[in-house]
This record gives structure tokens, sequence and C-alpha cells, in this order.
């Protein structure tokens, strides 16, 4: 359980983050959703100490995130950046294999470990070991930084708009593998993304920030269909048909005539 | 003309001494190379920790490197004194600002985004430097340590200036005695070297990632092997140290004479003379070679040994000028002439130390000398026509010389121009029978055994008159150079052995045999 309570960033006279406090539930994936600028990526960055927070406390499990070595912090959590963060001069094999080394494995259990995650993410080991990063492309890449950040199998995983860099069918090709990893059922997950559909689809519970504060935070659903104002509402407009589309059973004819009726209703 | 011996040659006569070189070279390169890495490295990342100390630290740097090479050495002396200690710190600091500045721009290189994802796997920054900066940076900082070689192999070759050998001693002798192939013989080796180690570096450079963990390990060891070259020890021992000049190190009449004919085993430096004489006041040296009318003489103290078998011809110094220039005006030959036979050796010797010792200008000591003798006049109208005088880069000739534009310019209606601190012999005869000067002062001897360089029996015969050497190379300059030698000035600047006065009369040692008894006792 991750507990964030009156965080506050500034830099110089810019405020990035402003007062915000929420939970993030064990075994959740939290989705900070906003424009650029919000004050998303300040945020998560905050979590693993990446960058400290002016005022406020974070605390992961009851215990503060500032009482502990920050090294040991940040092994026992997974980073996913969005231009990957992928070491130029290691092989596939080192990068995954980066934290699991850090914490000292026996090389056996490291190796197991690394070919268990690559055949999971669809990296063809006996291609890809001892390949190096520049001879990926930017969706097998991503995969590894995915690998990266799981290999210590850390029960918490901090993402950075994970597939912000992608094109849009690699991008929807790695989400979908990603959302099918057995390995995230039981993670905690932060995920910060300015992209509606991403959130949507991968989110338990979406915060949806604006200049550095919390707009609405609540599942999809609360924030699509009972919006707390007008910003959430002008946020959400050009998907909304498509989200409420997507979020009717098979079947159901009046629940897709209300969505039709809503999307009517908005155009005129 | 003689034949001259071959490049091929001399390099087998000498290949003894050239490896000695070589090795001692490789020696200073590698020693100050790694020192400079020791301290250049941590130097390099700790300024891309404190940002604000990294102007301090580069510009520091910087400023080390603007200073000329010979005056960096020369400031050394009075610290540290002569020898490899002075030398190797002055490389030191000259490697110094491109491994700094290359760590620095290769860390800071690095970038930004694999820097913070080394940060959040949980990398302590000790392991983000090992694991992922420095071997990110390892091209960069490559390439400044190849700077630094290349640097250093050159600079390294002043260090025969202060006694701490290297191929320095082949350059500069050669210079001074006017032997193309003894330049040559220092020269290339000294180019191949820098050629050579620049190429390996920059294998190691280029290298793959698993190959550069490999040269990480490896370059220390190559380092401390190469730096190691530095301290074998070479020569005789004896409890003197003689400290000769490059030139006197290849003369028949120097350091050759004196084993052959002396049979003189001595502790030897090769060392410039402008550091020569505050070496042995400082008890650096005991010995030195020297000029006989040198003003340092009377300065520190020093005493000549009596040079009783007579290897060192006699050095008369007269202007040596271009017949057509006699020819084009005639009423300069007279006018010249009228400082022959004013100038004998303690008068020299005394101008000399004016210069020298009491840091009078050469022009002062000129006007005051001609003024003295009655034979300073003013300016004439110096719109006939333009005489060039060249000199040699030390202060007799630049007295020498501004006396003979003041006689020029008070007697003539020519205008005078000087171009004073031509290096050496090879530099003014060249000049001079390329057209670039008109005239200098050069000496019987040097002209005769750095410049005509007949063999060694000729040689021998004609040494022993002042008048025998004057005519030779007065007659063979005239036909084979079309150079007049007018009349010799007076004082003969003779190659000369000195000691400390003290020392000398406490070891009761008054001429050059005496010293060769001495140290044969000794032993």
């Amino acid at each position: 359980m991750i507990e964030v309570k009156n965080i506050t960033k500034t830099f110089g006279a810019y405020i990035a983050v402003d007062d915000i406090s929420f939970t993030v539930q064990e075994g959740e994936t939290v989705v900070f959703l906003g424009s650029s600028g919000s004050g998303k990526t300040t945020l998560l960055k905050m979590i693993n100490r990446l960058l400290e927070p002016d005022s406020g406390e974070i605390r992961i499990d009851g215990r503060g995130i500032v009482d502990q070595r920050v090294e040991d912090l940040r092994r026992k959590i997974g980073y996913v950046f969005q231009n990957t963060g992928l070491f130029p001069h290691y092989t596939i094999e080192e990068n995954i294999a980066t934290v699991p080394r850090l914490l000292r494995w026996d090389r056996q259990r490291i190796a197991e470990r690394t070919i268990t995650l690559m055949e999971k993410l669809q990296l063809r080991p006996e291609q890809y070991l001892t390949a190096y990063p520049r001879e990926l492309s930017g969706g097998q890449q991503q995969r590894v930084g995915i690998a990266r950040a799981l290999a210590a199998d850390p029960p918490i995983l901090l993402m950075d708009e994970p597939f912000g860099a992608l094109d849009p069918i690699t991008r929807s090709n790695v989400r979908k593998d990603f959302k099918e990893l057995d390995e995230l059922r039981s993670k905690t997950i932060v995920l910060v993304t300015h992209d509606i559909q991403e959130a949507f689809e991968l989110a338990d519970r979406i915060l949806l920030m604006d200049k550095g504060r919390i707009v609405q935070q609540g599942t999809p659903d609360e924030l699509l269909f009972r919006p707390s104002g007008d910003y959430v509402r002008q946020f959400l407009k050009e998907q909304r048909f498509q989200l409420e589309a997507e979020r009717i059973a098979p079947g159901d004819y009046p629940a897709l005539i209300r969505a039709f009726d809503h999307f009517k209703t908005r155009e005129s | 003309m003689e034949q001259h011996e071959s490049l091929w040659l001399f390099l087998q006569q000498q290949s003894g001494k050239l490896l000695q070189q070589t090795i001692q070279h490789i020696g200073l390169t590698f020693i100050s190379l790694l020192i400079a890495i020791l301290i250049g490295l941590p130097l390099g990342i700790y300024i891309t920790r404190s940002k604000r100390m990294a102007g301090v630290v580069l510009g520091v740097a910087g400023i080390l490197q603007t200073i000329p090479s010979i005056a960096l050495l020369g400031f050394m002396i009075p610290l540290l004194g002569i020898g490899p200690i002075p030398a190797i710190t002055a490389l030191f600091l000259y490697a110094l600002l491109p491994v700094i500045r290359n760590t620095y721009e290769g860390i800071n290189g690095v970038d930004a985004g694999v820097r913070e994802a080394a940060t959040a796997m949980g990398m302590t920054p000790l392991q983000r430097l090992l694991r992922v900066e420095l071997v990110l940076a390892f091209p960069v900082i490559m390439a400044g340590i190849r700077t630094a070689t290349v640097i250093n192999v050159g600079v390294g070759t002043l260090a025969a200036y202060i006694a701490a050998g290297g191929l320095g001693e082949f350059i500069f002798g050669g210079i001074a005695l006017n032997n193309t192939n003894m330049i040559l013989a220092g020269a290339i080796p000294a180019a191949l070297l820098a050629i050579l180690l620049d190429f390996l570096l920059s294998l190691v450079q280029h290298t793959g990632n698993k190959g550069r963990r490999r040269a990480i390990a490896f370059l220390p060891v190559a380092l401390l092997v190469f730096s190691s070259f530095s301290v074998i020890p070479i020569g005789y021992s004896s409890r003197l140290l003689a400290g000769f000049t490059p030139e006197f190190m290849g003369r028949r009449d120097g350091d050759i004479g004196l084993r052959t004919v002396y049979g003189l085993h001595i502790r030897t430096v090769v060392i410039s003379d402008a550091v020569m004489y505050k070496a042995i006041y400082n008890h650096k040296l005991d010995v030195i070679s020297g000029y006989s009318t040198d003003g340092r003489l009377k300065a520190y103290d020093l005493i000549v040994l009596d040079d009783d078998k007579k290897i060192f011809p006699p050095y008369y110094a007269a202007p040596v000028i271009r017949k057509e220039v006699l020819t084009k005006y005639p009423e300069l030959a007279p006018v010249l002439n009228k400082l022959a036979g004013k100038i004998n050796d303690s008068l020299m010797t005394l101008l000399n130390y004016k210069a020298e010792y009491e840091g009078q200008s050469p022009q002062r000591i000129a006007r005051d000398f001609l003024t003295g003798q009655g034979l300073y006049r003013t300016p004439g109208t110096g719109n006939k026509g333009m005489v060039i005088l060249g000199s040699k880069i030390f202060p007799e000739q630049y007295i020498l010389t501004d006396m003979y534009a003041m006689l020029i310019r008070g007697y003539t209606d020519l205008q005078v121009e000087s171009k004073t601190g031509l290096g050496g012999t090879k530099i003014c005869f060249e000049a001079l029978t390329h057209g670039q000067i008109d005239m200098y002062p050069e000496y019987t001897g040097t002209a005769l055994l750095a410049i005509l360089q007949p063999p060694p029996d000729v040689a021998g015969r004609l040494a022993t008159s002042r008048d025998s050497v004057y005519n030779y190379v007065s007659q063979r300059f005239d036909r084979e150079y079309g150079l007049t030698w007018l009349e010799p000035i007076g004082f003969n600047n003779a190659y000369a052995l000195m000691m400390r006065r003290s020392q000398a009369r406490q070891l009761g040692i008054q001429t050059i045999s005496d010293l060769t008894n001495y140290l044969k006792k000794e032993r």
C-alpha cells in the first residue's frame, strides 16, 4: 500500500505538485492521467525518491520512504521509463539482470529469471540474450524495459508513459501483452499517461490531474458517468462515445441506446 | 666537402644511446601520464558532481597548459632541481588538462535518461559511476589520454634541457652541432613513438564493451610497466656528477675528447646551458661544460679547469658577413673592424656578467662600452639601405650584435634590423647562407667543428693555434659559402670544464688531468 499525504513540490516559483494526498491499495493499478505539465511524472518520481518533495510524506506498507536506505527502497520498486532508459553498453541479458545483480542473487537464479521474463515478454532468448539495445526495435526495447523492471519481482511497479514513445500499432501490441502478464496480478502499479484510452483500459482507479492538483479520482466508470465537473467532462469529451461503448456488455441494447443519446446531446 | 655519414650509419653507431634515450623517453611520458590519470580522473569526476568547482579546476588546468613548456621547466628548477623529477612534474601538468576535461565532458555526455535509470534501479552513486558513467564515457576519456600522451612525447623532448634525458638529447645536440643526422635520430623516433602510442591507445579507445572492461583492468598495468622505465639507472657511478650541454656531448672537442684524450669517465647528465650554472651553484652538479667568457663564471664563483692536454680548440669571435653585402656597401668592413682586438677574455666575462647577473640590457652594456672606448656616435640618416644582423640565443651574442648595430648606424647611413635569438649555430648559419640575415658573430672553433667538420686529424692539427684555425675557416667559408670572416674581436670564448671554486680547492683539482686522476682514485 502506498500512502501519499500532502505532497508539494516546486521548481523555483513553479508549483509542479500542489498538496496532493491519495492512497494506492495493494494489488491495485492506479493511473495518473493528465496533459503535459499537470505534475503527474513529478508525482511518480517522488514515490521512489528520484525527486524529493518540499513537504508532505509518503509511506509504503506503513513505513516512511525516507526511513530506509534509498537504494534498498528503489530495488524493491520496478521502474519503467518512457524512453526505455536501457543501458546501451549492457546486453539484453545484462540489462534485465541489473537489479537481481545489485541484490546479489546467484548466477543460476539470475539466468533462469532472465530467460523466463524474456519468454513472457515475447523476446526470443536465443536471439536476443546477447544482443545490445540498439539492435532491437522500439517495441522490443520497451519490452526489455518492462522485463528489467520486473526482474527482481518487486511488489510495486512505477511506469512513466511506458508506451508513449511507440507507434500506435506497436503500442497496442505491447500493451496487450503487458495486460496479459501473469507477473502483474499481485502487483501494485502506478502508471503515468496522457492517453485516455490507455488509462481507461489499464486502470482500477484514475487520478485525473491538472496544474499539480487532483481534479477527480475514481474508477473509470465514476469518471465517465459521474464527472465531478466541467474540466473532467471536457477532458473526456473527444473519447466519450468510444469509452462508453467499450463499457457495454454485448447484447445490452438499452445501455447502448443510452450511450448514443448521451453522445447526441453532447453533439447538439 | 667531406662525405656526411648517412642517417642509417649514425643510427647503427649510436644504437645503444638511441635505445637508452627511447626508453627514458617512454618512461618520462608514461610516469607523468600515470600521475596525470591518477589525479586528473578523480578530479574530473569530482567536478561533474560539483559544478561550482568545474570552472575553477578547468580554468587552472587551462592556464597551466598555456605556460610555454621551456618556461615551465625553468620554474621547476628552483623548486625541484634538475633531472627526471622536475621533468615529470612539468609533463604531468601538461597532461592534466586533457585528462580532466575529457573525463568531465565524457561523464556529462552520458545520456541523462540512462543516468536516471541507473539511479532508479537502485544503484549507489559509486555503482552508477563505475558500471554506467565511466564505461559510457570511456571513449571520450581515452581520447583525452591519447591527447595527453602525444603532448607528453612532444614536450618530453625538452626534458633533455634539464638533465632528464630522452630523445631531446639527440635533437638539441644535433641542432647545436649542425648535425642533421643527429636531429633526425632524435626527431624520427620521437615522432614514431607519438604515432605508435596514439595508435595503440586508439585500439583501446575503440574496443567493444567486453574489451573495454578488460582494457580498464589492463591499462593501469601497462602504464605501470612503461612508467618503471624511468627509474632504470644509467651511466657510470661516481661521486661527482657532470652536466654537459647536448652540444658538448656530441663534440670531438667535448665529451668525446674528454673520454679519449683524458680518459675521463664521470657520471654525466645532459642539460641546457640555461640552467646548468644554477644547478652547479645549487650543488646539483659538480662539473659543467661552460664557456670561458660566461658572466656566470664570476656570478656563481666557478673556476675553469686548465685544459692541460689542449683538446678545446680556440674559439675566437669575429663577424661573419655575406660577401655580396660587403661589395654592395664597401664602407661596412672598416666600421665592423673597429671592434677588432678591443675585447679580451676578462672584459667579455665582465660584460656578460653585467647582462646575466646584474640584469643590464645588452643595449645599455653595448652603448656604455662603445662610449667608454670613444667609438659611440649618434645614428646617421639611415636612408641608404638595410643590413640585417643575426645572433645566437645568449647574452654575449646580443651584446656584440648591439655593438655592431650602433657602429653601423653611427658611421654609415645604413639602417639596421636585428634578428636576435636564432636558436643555435645551425639556425644562424642556415639563415646567413640563405640570405635571411647578412651577418652574425661566429666563433672560429664552432665554424671548424660544427660547420666545416674536417676529418679528426686535420682538426687536431689545426686546433693548437689561433691563427691556423682562423685562416682555415676564413678560406673555406670564402670559397664554399661566399662568406667573409672579418677580424677577430679579441676574446677566446672556448669550451671549458668548470667546478665550484670551493669544491675544486677542497679536492685539489686545478686541471682536467687532476679531475681524471681524482675520479680514478675514487674507484
